[in-house]
């Protein structure tokens, strides 16, 4: 009995420690949600304006409200073509219940934006309603990219981002045969990989010479194209889309490649990349060039108007970055960023070092580090490849410091922290590939490849 | 070209759906015959044609395809997204369980001579152990058979995850091995023993039987086998398992060891996205756990009281040495826990101190407040009676299993296991176990938390950069398999900062 009193004396005793460290810091309470005031308005709730409203609702008891005209709740759009190959239904992809908006004191809505007006700080919905904001924040994301194609518009033609899209696929595809995608890009290929999941023959039109070759380089390339053909995909490298032809029903038929092959379909996926989804911003007084122009505060031109994620361009990009960075995870720093800033603590955008990832069908890819396409006289790369296994890796180093750069692997797993580590004490890539098993994240059992890929850089160094 | 193979496919799978079905029509022939004299060729061939079909269709589902992740259409079939056929299959696992059950005569099974399905499988057990079927000897070969080919079709299906075939390979050699074979083969050696339990995993509480009084009893008349059983099931409970669990975290039983584990990730893996992720649910299976806990040990410490009371000749110590003894061993585990989880108290180390008090104060109670021949007013056998009833019967078996269709495959281990509960606590307050997640990778997909047949909200955790150590947590690894960001590894690693929170994941500099 003695003891149990003592635990529950220790229990209150660092209950009131903890609610006098928020008292210290900041005098809020949950409960207490300042509803006098503005609400701090964030338009688009994927993960940079969701990720924002959270880490503000740490700090803050200002009020909070999400507007988005795509879904009542955050989910996560990486994870859509999982609920189209029946992996996953659509609750799975919200990855918090319901109570959860109600219990932080976050505000939903959903609705469409037309405008905003800057001087009266307010925002304008579709259905003439005028909301005041103390600070706006764009979160508006991406739509995919139309390039002017003959026939783009057509009813089963169609991108894959939004929810709005996948229920368009979902109801574009039933008994259908044949498909085809244009834009060899993530997308891209997660898209043929729907439609193969559901008996669909997909054609596959890549314009470069390689898949993905902004990022990876040609061998990597060449181990995914095998792998996409491997499962009888109808993969055309160096193809691109010229027209697509309608039936006498308006509805998208066959397909036209500047290779001269007319491929017949009975749906178009559009995946040539994606852009900024800012046209209704137009006429808003924001600065904008390709994106919604940002300082490196993610601070507009406009007075308390921000801008975050997929629709943000930095006016001064990080080195060896870019100004537009379209990437899941740029939005949610963003978003962490942001909250600071709005909480009393201006912070600027500083992302630590580049981390990435991806599944092409069964291989997977992670990336940590700067790593080019293509080895230069600057930076030199290390590849190894298993003789059978899709299992790839390579890594990038300078060629005069041997400073570590960065690394790609494909079916094998590596640990973010190890590499972030050594990218921060800036390793060389000789203790990289010595320590490298140290990095390895595959599950327990699994084949260990690192003696190969050491046995290889020594005798290559030889 | 690609038609042409899923064409022959589907040719194949269905070849194998009939040969199947025929051989549990073989099965179930003599259910609905009474006339049906047990022959061992079609006892025989209906098991060898179970197992080929099984097989075959198996073999064909996966066939042509590349090793990988192979859940297209889990949400859409009927089977396993708790459509119509997955109503049917529960309500006839259900059905089956209830027979088995509380109308064992219903299958056959007469204690002076069984016909029907029990008497078909006769040969098998006279061979085994030198008697007639029982319905229990029918459970045990179709349940050890239902392991063995659907752990097939699990091993095919992840053929490109060694973990998840080690582990397979290993909860598939546990029940033949250990649950069926040996067992029965001990039973045939010592035909003359009483019945005690002797399949060396099957420890308490689990089996929750192992201390009443007819089992030490049995155990203690049973010769050195007898003897042997005992030493090692007590060595097990206190020595083996919290050392194992130490290392490798309550995997090296649930999902390695375990017979209900092994059901639920052979045959019951079609059905692991059904477990509710729900915070509601949650926190009903820790209620429920605790519950589950306080009842086990009580009952348990019941049992030994009114043993030691009713059978002086049989044991070394009185009850009162025996009282103190639990108490005071009870109340040193509590002060371990105070000791050193004051500073990280959660509410985990928090429920289980007063899990643990519970336990105390009833064990006081029993020896206060009961008399020779019941515990609390209550007879010891009618305690021992409902519980076996409660737990043993209607929460493993009729809800447990007959249920996966419905609930997902591991309601029993989830809600119900007392020793699923005293691993999880070790497992959550001291252990080496964790799912790392890696750095800031996570794309909040959800593919971990739908997979996970403990209703474990996975994504939680890998979308904040913490560590996952939960105490329902049984190491399946399938979490870590579905990813498809390479986020989730389990591994065991030092207990210091396990359960770590960054203020953000990886990767802002903030």
């Amino acid at each position: 009995m003695a003891i149990l009193s003592r635990i529950q004396v220790r229990l209150g005793f660092s209950k009131i420690q903890i609610f006098q460290k928020v008292e210290n810091s900041l005098p809020w309470d949950k409960d207490k949600v300042m509803t006098s005031q503005s609400p701090i308005i964030i338009i688009g709730n994927g993960i940079a304006g969701t990720t924002l409203a959270r880490n503000i609702r740490k700090k803050s008891r200002q009020a909070i409200l999400i507007i988005s005209k795509e879904s009542d709740y955050f989910f996560s759009r990486t994870a859509l073509m999982y609920v189209y190959m029946g992996h996953l239904k659509w609750e799975h992809l919200e990855p918090y219940e319901k109570g959860f908006w109600q219990k932080n004191k976050i505000d939903l809505l959903n609705a469409e934006v037309t405008n905003i007006n800057a001087k009266e700080k307010v925002v304008v919905l579709a259905n003439g309603q005028h909301l005041s904001y103390d600070s706006l924040v764009l979160a508006t994301g991406s739509t995919p990219n139309k390039f002017g194609w003959k026939g783009q518009d057509l009813e089963n033609v169609q991108g894959l981002y939004t929810k709005q899209d996948l229920e368009q696929l979902t109801a574009n595809t039933p008994n259908i045969q044949q498909a085809v995608v244009v834009g060899g890009g993530l997308i891209g290929i997660e898209l043929v990989e729907m439609l193969h999941s559901r008996g669909i023959t997909a054609s596959f039109l890549v314009r470069e010479n390689h898949f993905w070759s902004k990022v990876i380089s040609p061998h990597e390339g060449e181990m995914i194209e095998r792998h996409i053909r491997a499962h009888g995909i109808d993969l055309r490298m160096n193809a691109n889309l010229i027209e697509i032809i309608p039936d006498e029903n308006g509805k998208a038929a066959s397909l036209l490649t500047d290779q001269g092959d007319i491929i017949p379909c009975q749906m178009v996926g559009l995946t040539a990349g994606v852009r900024p989804n800012i046209d209704f911003l137009k006429d808003s007084g924001l600065e904008i060039n390709r994106g919604i122009l940002v300082d490196q505060y993610l601070a507009t031109n406009l007075p308390d108007v921000y801008a975050i994620g997929d629709c943000a361009e930095l006016r001064s990009p990080l080195a060896h970055r870019h100004a537009i960075e379209a990437v899941w995870y740029v939005g949610r720093m963003m978003g962490e960023t942001l909250a600071q800033s709005l909480t009393g603590k201006p912070t600027a955008y500083t992302p630590g070092h580049w981390f990435n990832s991806a599944k092409f069908f069964d291989i997977e890819y992670q990336t940590y580090g700067q790593i080019s396409p293509r080895a230069t006289q600057e930076e030199n790369h290390f590849c190894w490849k298993h003789q059978t296994e899709n299992c790839m890796v390579r890594l990038a180093y300078h060629a005069k410091s041997r400073l570590f750069l960065g690394i790609n692997t494909f079916g094998i797993r590596m640990r973010h922290e190890v590499f972030d580590q050594w990218l921060k004490e800036k390793a060389k890539i000789d203790t990289v590939i010595e320590n490298l098993s140290k990095a390895n994240f595959d599950p327990e059992f699994y084949a260990q490849y690192e003696p190969q890929i050491q046995a290889q850089w020594h005798s290559q160094l030889v | 070209m690609a038609q042409s193979t899923r064409l022959n496919s589907s040719h194949g799978k269905n070849i194998g759906l009939i040969i199947g079905l025929t051989g549990l029509a073989l099965l179930f022939y003599p259910f609905f015959s009474a006339s049906f004299s047990s022959s061992t060729a079609g006892f025989i061939s209906s098991l060898v044609l179970i197992s080929l079909g099984t097989i075959l269709y198996s073999e064909r589902l996966y066939h042509g395809t590349i090793p990988g992740i192979k859940n297209n259409g889990v949400w859409f079939d009927g089977l396993s997204a708790r459509g119509l056929l997955g109503w049917f299959v529960g309500i006839a696992l259900t059905g089956f369980y209830i027979a088995l059950y509380f109308y064992p005569e219903t299958l056959g099974y007469n204690s002076k001579g069984s016909t029907g399905l029990v008497a078909f499988f006769d040969p098998l057990s006279l061979t085994l152990n030198g008697k007639p079927a029982t319905q229990w000897f029918v459970y045990g070969t179709l349940y050890t058979l239902a392991i063995l080919i659907f752990g097939v079709k699990f091993i095919i299906k992840y053929r490109h995850n060694r973990y998840q075939i080690i582990r397979t390979l290993s909860v598939m050699f546990f029940q033949l091995g250990f649950a069926f074979l040996i067992p029965e083969l001990l039973a045939l050696f010592h035909p003359d023993t009483p019945y005690f339990a002797k399949d060396l995993k099957n420890m308490w509480p689990l089996n929750y039987y192992f201390f009443e009084s007819w089992h030490i009893k049995n155990m203690l008349t049973g010769g050195n086998l007898g003897l042997f059983m005992l030493l090692s099931g007590v060595a097990m409970i206190f020595i083996v398992s919290p050392i194992l669990t130490y290392l490798y975290g309550k995997r090296w039983y649930c999902s390695w060891v375990c017979g209900c584990g092994a059901l639920a990730e052979t045959a019951g893996d079609p059905f692991r996205q059904l477990s509710s992720k729900k915070i509601s649910v949650w926190k009903l299976e820790r209620w429920s756990i605790h519950v589950v806990l306080v009842l086990v040990f009580l009952t348990t410490i019941a049992v030994i009281w009114s043993f030691l009371g009713s059978n002086p000749d049989l044991s070394s110590f009185s009850r009162e040495t025996f009282v103190i003894g639990v108490v005071s061993f009870l109340a040193l585990l509590m002060g371990i826990i105070y000791f050193f989880k004051r500073k990280e108290m959660d509410k985990d180390a928090l429920y289980s101190m007063i899990t643990i008090g519970c336990v105390i104060a009833g064990t006081i109670t029993i020896q206060a407040f009961s008399g020779e021949k019941n515990i609390l007013f209550i007879k010891s056998y009618t305690l021992t009676k409902w519980y076996g009833f409660g737990i043993g019967a209607a929460f493993s078996g009729v809800l447990g299993v007959g249920f996966y269709p419905i609930l997902g495959s591991r309601v029993w281990c989830r809600f119900g296991c007392p020793m699923a509960a005293i691993l999880g606590l070790q497992q959550r307050l001291l252990s080496r176990f964790r799912i790392t997640t890696n750095g800031g990778q996570c794309i909040s997909c959800g593919n971990c938390s739908a997979y996970c047949e403990m209703g474990i909200d996975v994504r939680a955790y890998a979308q904040k950069g913490q560590n996952i150590v939960r105490s329902s947590c049984v190491g399946c690894g399938i979490c870590s398999a579905v990813c498809p960001r390479g986020v989730l590894k389990l591994e065991n690693g030092p207990v210091a900062n396990r359960t770590n929170l960054p203020e953000f994941p990886l990767g802002n500099k903030l």
